[in-house]
């Protein structure tokens, strides 16, 4: 049962050209042609528009370095995915866009998407006025226009990420390792915390902020640790604003986070699918696809997901540019977020940053699929028990007591 | 085909006329009205700009103002089922000239609720991600895409039914019952989904018990039917003091006797819900402690939810007495305590102790920003307006005083010539 990810999800079939494909590839058509000559127009004509219109360009200091990266290639343009054409003319990644056949709902999306690209263009207040300015302008025109991760084909996916690592380059002059890699076969995660081990310190809180990229302004914590007396299990009687020395005498703590539920009822109530737990049990969000309505937070009983309220922000020196299209990427204004067991390290096989930063061995992470694991050692031999089991949520986060 | 195009434009130009010709009192009402909604638009590019980190909502209390007006507004979108059903099904004839109104006022409801829905998105520029086809619209398993679907739907219906009627009118002649029937019994059943469904999206979540009951849905229909028609009968009243528009009082009578049905029903059900919550208080009790007495200290909403069970409690027996509903002064003002008090209770009073305490039993409370604020006003207004133009446009056609210029042979309309008054 645990695996048992029902979606009534329109996967692409065979030769389909993504979310918004009609099924099956076709050659491109006169109306298909005419269609794309009247596309191209209007995004031409927005760019122009934009070009035209003087403004400030928004300041980026190019001096900027990320940690742990290197000095500063200078040939940035070749790096990205753009190619070049015949005559040597360095050519914007985004280009291939206009030669793409697209089918009539591509088409619909892309001028509804770009209607919406050109209101918030309006809105907006950076105005382009280089030749890199319109690059970015273009690839976040394009951006705009994907669908859901979940049905991308591999094409689309290797896109987008191409785009969101050219416009990490293009706006904040750093070079991101941005992965889209897919759930390994026979893995499954789970999670298990120890009460008696948890002394409180929060390492865990801190690793987590310096792996995932949170906004610092509103400084968005995934996990939580309630400090309570000792004798009862019981959050109503707890605290997780502590601002003391810890261990208290007489005092247990007991950390929540997102706990990947089997059954989750956020992934139920998202109205656009932008949410679902994947093959190793992660629940992910697609940032880019989420609107931003909220309805996953009203119906999570852990508490476990976040909003970003404003424009995240994140200072380049604190940026970790190792990252997953699922997981801890920069997210934008207006969605929803959350904890992902680390996807962009557990996928790779190391530990999630809370487990690594913790000093008492307190969080046992692990593939529960693994008859040797540590996790599966804990469940067989340890008295384990969830949060709100009566739900039926099914959480992959155990607790257990020495 | 030309004819119907002829036709068509000289409908929406006598609309167009009608809603933007009139009195001094009009014109101050609409300009108003538009002053609000401009004041509005610019809190929103506000929000747009800065994110919604300018209203008063936080991770813990994740919807606020917003959406307690949504679930108010469908209850007040699906109250035109009381006019409809006694007016087309029951053929109660006192309703005829009544149904029209409660139309419009289910269309100003319904779009006031799409817009409330549509500032509470976070990223409302990837709305198209609800649209089938193009996005993705999680039906059937999300509660939220299946309020998209009957919104929409009764939208289409009270917007196309009267639409249907008047034009037919305008071009002289009588609406063939055949084809716009059938329609308005689908109508009636979907003003029950509508609440139904809303009621749905929220008592659906396990996470909140506060929402999670199975009470929800009759209380949702109980007060709807108790506010809509007390609206109905403000907007009547005001309609049969300022237009020649004859409005019998059996029908504003009867307006009120369902209004007081309903809302003695509705204060059954909150006193049944009070006593589950109270009798043998629970863990799963503790937000109706937090709402009807605070919790540690924290008592935002005490005040608030106690004011509106005192002036629902208070309205319904003043309606309860045969001399005080028969009298239209007192009915009105009756009315409109009833209507606030609903609002409040079915707005603020009902989503925000559902996140107060927190799943984990935080304690973060809510206070809505002058944003918000300026935002809601906004949105009401433009109800109004909607709802004005509608009643503006339609009365001169149910009048028998616009008609098309198109008209070949002037053939006398049953049921419209009699309504015409002999003042002009």
């Amino acid at each position: 049962m645990m695996d048992d990810f029902g979606f009534p999800f329109p996967l692409p079939e065979e030769g389909s050209v993504g979310v918004h494909g009609d099924g099956a590839k076709r050659d491109m058509t006169f109306e298909d042609v005419l269609r794309w000559q009247a596309m191209a127009a209007i995004a031409e004509r927005s760019l122009d528009e934009a070009g035209r219109a003087e403004g400030e360009a928004v300041d980026v200091p190019s001096d900027v370095r990320c940690r742990g990266d290197g000095p500063d290639p200078a040939p940035a343009l070749s790096e990205g995915p753009g190619e070049e054409i015949g005559d040597g003319t360095p050519r914007p990644p985004g280009a291939e866009l206009l030669d793409k056949p697209m089918g009539r709902r591509k088409a619909i999306g892309t001028l509804l998407g770009t209607l919406a690209a050109g209101t918030q263009a309006a809105c907006s207040n950076a105005l382009p006025t280089s030749a890199d300015d319109r690059e970015r302008l273009l690839l976040e025109f394009q951006e705009r226009l994907k669908g859901n991760f979940r049905v991308m084909t591999d094409e689309e996916k290797e896109a987008t990420i191409a785009r969101l690592e050219r416009l990490a380059r293009l706006k904040r002059n750093v070079h991101l390792n941005l992965s889209g890699a897919d759930a390994e076969q026979g893995v499954l995660f789970g999670y298990a915390f120890n009460i008696s081990k948890c002394k409180g310190y929060r390492e865990c809180v801190a690793g987590c902020l310096e792996e995932n990229n949170q906004d610092r302004r509103s400084g968005i914590q995934y996990i939580r640790i309630f400090e309570m007396e000792s004798g009862e299990i019981n959050l109503e009687h707890s605290t997780a604003e502590y601002q003391h020395e810890v261990p208290r005498e007489g005092h247990v703590y007991m950390g929540t986070q997102c706990f990947q539920c089997a059954n989750p009822p956020c992934v139920e109530v998202c109205p656009v699918a932008a949410t679902w737990p994947e093959p190793d049990g992660i629940v992910v969000i697609d940032y880019d696809w989420c609107i931003g309505c909220r309805y996953c937070i009203a119906a999570c009983p852990y508490w476990a997901r976040r909003f970003n309220w404003s424009e995240p922000v994140v200072p380049p020196e604190d940026l970790n540019p190792n990252q997953h299209y699922l997981g801890n990427r920069l997210r934008r204004k207006g969605c929803v977020e959350k904890c992902t067991f680390c996807i962009q390290r557990t996928r790779v096989g190391r530990l999630p940053a809370c487990a690594e930063a913790c000093p008492t061995g307190a969080r046992v992470f692990g593939n529960l699929l693994d008859p040797d694991s540590e996790i599966r050692w804990i469940l067989a031999n340890k008295q384990v028990f969830r949060l709100k089991a009566d739900l039926g949520t099914e959480p992959r986060f155990w607790y257990y007591m020495d | 085909m030309r004819d119907q195009l002829n036709h068509l434009r000289a409908f929406l130009l006598a609309g167009l006329d009608a809603a933007t010709g009139g009195g001094r009192r009009y014109h101050i009402w609409m300009g108003s009205l538009t002053l609000v909604m401009v004041v509005g638009a610019y809190a929103y590019f506000l929000q747009l700009r800065d994110g919604l980190s300018v209203t008063g909502m936080t991770d813990h209390v994740s919807w606020g103002l917003y959406i307690s007006n949504f679930t108010f507004l469908v209850g007040l979108a699906a109250a035109a089922v009381m006019l409809v059903l006694p007016a087309y099904v029951l053929k109660d004839v006192d309703f005829n000239k009544a149904v029209l109104i409660g139309e419009g006022v289910a269309v100003g409801a319904l779009l006031m609720c799409l817009c409330f829905v549509v500032v509470d998105l976070g990223s409302p520029f990837h709305s198209w991600h609800l649209t089938p086809g193009i996005g993705f619209l999680n039906f059937p398993r999300s509660l939220l895409a299946w309020d998209v679907v009957v919104l929409n739907g009764y939208l289409a219906l009270n917007f196309g039914i009267p639409f249907y009627i008047l034009f037919t009118h305008f071009k002289g002649k009588t609406p063939n019952k055949k084809r716009y029937v059938p329609f308005v019994y689908l109508s009636v059943f979907w003003a029950v989904s509508i609440h139904m469904v809303t009621a749905f999206l929220l008592a659906g979540l396990p996470a909140r018990p506060f929402w999670n009951t199975s009470l929800m849905g009759p209380r949702f229909l109980a007060s709807a039917f108790a506010a809509g028609p007390a609206f109905i009968i403000l907007t009547l009243s005001m309609i049969r003091a300022n237009t020649e528009y004859e409005i019998d009082d059996s029908a504003i009578q009867k307006l009120a006797m369902i209004t007081t049905v309903a809302a003695q029903i509705n204060l059954v059900m909150i006193g049944s819900e009070v006593f589950k919550e109270f009798y043998f208080p629970t863990h799963h009790g503790i937000n109706a402690q937090y709402l009807f007495f605070g919790l540690e200290g924290h008592t935002a909403l005490v005040g608030w939810i106690r004011t509106s069970i005192f002036l629902n409690a208070a309205a319904t027996l003043t309606l309860m007495i045969h001399p005080f509903r028969k009298n239209p002064k007192i009915l009105i003002g009756t009315c409109i305590v009833l209507f606030v008090a609903i609002w409040m209770d079915k707005g603020l009073g009902l989503v925000i102790p559902g996140f107060v305490p927190s799943p984990l039993g935080e304690i973060v409370e809510y206070r809505p920003t002058w944003v918000e604020f300026a935002v809601t006003a906004g949105i009401w207004a433009f109800g109004l307006f909607v709802f004005t133009v509608l009643v503006r446009a339609a009365l001169p056609i149910e009048m028998g005083h616009s008609r098309s210029p198109y008209i070949e042979q002037a053939e006398p309309v049953p049921g419209v010539t009699a309504v015409v008054s002999g003042h002009d």
